[in-house]
């Protein structure tokens, strides 16, 4: 199902087909529900994307459309990701082919969490997403381009032309992406000895003193 | 800004480095894992050729996926078994000390860590699960994260992270007898909204705090992450000295007290200054009770189900949403709404104060005819106080199953689940679809002396009349034994 590479690298643009998922505060539960956490790798995960949600909506949930199949733009509504704190949901929906998030806002820890995998989760208005949503109803085939660089989506078109909204996104975790920065262990391992200074004026590791 | 404020001390004590992404690398004080969002952690560090850095700051159990029935080896769920052994292998091969089955340390790893004496003021406190903000209750920040920083934390004690800013929660007066932390956290969620938070931490302050126990001030923070915020705080104070003085890992001797003249500083200045604030009055709240498919979607249990016209024109699609999923109609009073199950437990309400508030309820009463009633204690540490007490026989002569420790149906990973369209009082954290193990599940979040009450009434009732009616035993909280062992001392 996937066509696009996991992510790595320095991240600016990507082009992929968008899949609208309407509805606020869609919780990590519902993305991946709790009985397939039940695993010691990642690897299978895209089976349970939605899996409540779609075997409720028998085939018509727009993961199941078969206008999206091979999409990889989720364009979502507010505070998408509330909830449990489990990376198996941006990891189920990278792994079935999820590589960029449109939304009006985001729970903190899920942001985070995709930030971690190199999904970028751009912020854009109520009435954008509105209309980013109903755009790509639309002409579901049409390629959108999310440009980290001109911070706007850009849906391609070729029945309407280009047509183009602005998103936001926080100057630290544009850099991250932009620079490559977003997967940061060897950062953090990079910078022992700041750690062990840290460590050593920590009154709870130093017997209070 | 939120200069001077117990967030700010303890942000700064603990930062390391600004990196180039330009995130803040923060030194982690206390890492908490457990079998769900670890294996995968361990596996990537291994990939990547590290080690564990500091082996001694990071404590495991197991509580998401074990039974609560029969705890014996091996689980019969064969899946469970792999996620315990990955976990064990994993501990026993980085030096990782894990409080397994049967040690009388196990339970959910939000309830051990406090009663160990683990969680202190001053930390940092990170966890692979979003209930983290519990261990903010002792005025350290602690805050749940994804698998790869739980990777990250192993590899190097540390994480990058944004800073985040300040809301005061300001609470005035007391709460009223029969009215709990849990009602009031639904309460402030009903109020600020499930994203109010993002952005923020919570530090909850002022005359209604500062009367609340430790385990009552756990209940408050762990919902912090429900109001969206991934951490919330209270300042540490008599209260929170009393509560760890003496306790496994609790600094001891000369230590002590030079530990809390330390912790004493670390609570927010009286000048200090927030990126904003709410304010709350404590005797105003009502046992409050969901009913809906988020923890914001709360009344009190003496009003009806709003109506789309009671609501913000953008919380209505999610309302409708709401009244199909949990065939509920608006405008009709929420007491009354018939339950199926019954469950005591989770890391927001699973410790012995909250077994106590439950059983003072029960004590003398039958559960309803028809209703499947379980209680299920937060570790062998506070199943060992309660049994002490006697409250199992209180439970189990009303007609309350008695588990075993662990998460079970807050997120019904283990066998405990609802069944098709079953609708649970549950004084667990969730109400989201599904969140109790059946697709179609229904749930109403309240608290378990609330829970209690509609275990034997059937269905949803306001506990302060069962309270207060005459010939009941144990009919006020404030009698309930007073602290054992796992130490619920008000």
């Amino acid at each position: 199902m996937t066509r696009h590479p996991l992510p790595a690298g320095p991240i600016s643009a990507h082009r992929g087909r968008g899949l609208p998922l309407p509805g606020a505060d869609i919780d990590t539960d519902r993305i991946i529900p709790a009985r397939f956490l039940k695993c010691i790798t990642f690897d299978h995960l895209a089976t349970g994307v939605f899996a409540d949600d779609r075997s409720e909506r028998a085939g018509a949930h727009p993961f199941d459309r078969e206008e999206h199949q091979g999409a990889s733009v989720l364009v979502v509504n507010r505070n998408f990701g509330c909830g449990s704190s489990r990376e198996h949901a941006p990891q189920a929906l990278m792994r079935w082919g999820i590589r960029a998030l449109v939304g009006e806002s985001f729970a903190e820890i899920f942001f985070g969490n995709c930030l971690a995998l190199g999904l970028p989760c751009l912020t854009a208005d109520p009435d954008h997403v509105a209309e980013l949503q109903e755009a790509i109803a639309v002409d579901p085939g049409a390629e959108l381009l999310v440009d980290l660089e001109a911070m706007e989506v850009v849906l391609e078109s070729e029945f309407a032309g280009d047509n183009r909204w602005p998103v936001t996104l926080d100057p630290g975790p544009r850099r991250m992406l932009l620079s490559g920065h977003w997967d940061g262990t060897s950062q953090l391992v990079a910078r022992d000895a700041e750690l062990t200074t840290t460590a050593a004026a920590l009154p709870y590791l130093n017997g209070f003193r | 800004m939120s200069a001077g404020t117990l967030y700010d001390k303890v942000w700064d004590l603990h930062r390391v480095a600004e990196l180039p992404g330009g995130s803040t690398q923060l030194f982690i004080g206390l890492h908490l894992i457990h079998e769900v969002t670890s294996p995968q952690a361990f596996a990537a560090l291994r990939d990547l050729g590290l080690s564990v850095r500091h082996p001694e700051r990071t404590v495991a159990t197991v509580d998401h996926i074990v039974p609560t029935t029969s705890q014996a080896r091996p689980f019969a769920d064969p899946l469970a078994e792999e996620m315990l052994a990955t976990l064990e292998a994993n501990c026993a091969e980085h030096g990782i000390t894990l409080h397994g089955l049967g040690s009388g340390r196990q339970g959910i790893v939000h309830v051990i860590a406090p009663e160990l004496g683990l969680t202190q003021p001053g930390m940092t406190v990170a966890c692979g699960d979003s209930h983290t903000s519990t261990h903010g209750a002792f005025g350290a920040i602690a805050f749940g994260i994804g698998t790869s920083q739980v990777r990250d934390v192993l590899a190097s004690q540390s994480l990058a992270m944004a800073k985040l800013k300040v809301r005061r929660i300001w609470v005035d007066g007391r709460l009223q007898s029969g009215v709990y932390a849990k009602d009031l956290v639904l309460h402030i969620i009903r109020t600020l909204g499930v994203k109010g938070g993002v952005g923020y931490a919570y530090e909850f302050a002022g005359p209604a705090i500062e009367a609340l126990s430790m385990e009552e001030r756990m209940t408050l923070c762990n919902m912090a992450i429900e109001g969206g915020a991934r951490c919330g705080y209270v300042n540490p104070d008599q209260v929170t000295f009393d509560y760890l003085r003496g306790r496994p890992e609790a600094p001891a001797g000369e230590d002590w007290d030079r530990a809390v003249a330390w912790w004493r500083s670390l609570a927010s200045d009286a000048a200090a200054e927030f990126d904003d604030e709410a304010r709350f009055d404590a005797a105003a709240i009502a046992p409050t009770v969901t009913w809906g498919i988020t923890p914001g979607q709360g009344i009190g249990v003496d009003e009806t189900v709003p109506t789309p016209e009671e609501l913000d024109p953008d919380e209505r699609p999610l309302a409708g949403e709401a009244y199909r999923y949990m065939d509920l109609r608006p405008g009709v009073p929420i007491a009354g709404t018939p339950v199926d199950v019954c469950f005591i437990g989770s890391c927001t309400n699973g410790r012995l104060s909250d077994l106590q508030a439950a059983a003072a309820v029960a004590q003398g009463r039958q559960v309803a005819p028809g209703i499947r009633a379980f209680v299920v204690p937060g570790s062998e540490q506070v199943a060992a106080a309660a049994e002490a007490e006697g409250l199992h026989e209180v439970f189990r002569s009303a007609g309350f199953e008695w588990r075993q420790p662990g998460c079970s149906m807050c997120l019904a990973m283990n066998p405990d689940r609802l069944e098709g369209r079953q609708i649970s009082a549950s004084s667990s954290n969730r109400n989201f679809k599904g969140r109790q193990g059946s697709a179609s599940g229904r749930t109403l979040l309240m608290s378990p002396a609330m829970v209690a009450a509609a275990a034997v009434a059937g269905h949803v009732v306001d506990v302060r009349l069962l309270l207060a009616e005459p010939g009941a035993t144990g009919s006020c909280i404030d009698s309930a034994p007073a602290a054992s062992a796992a130490g619920a001392g008000r």
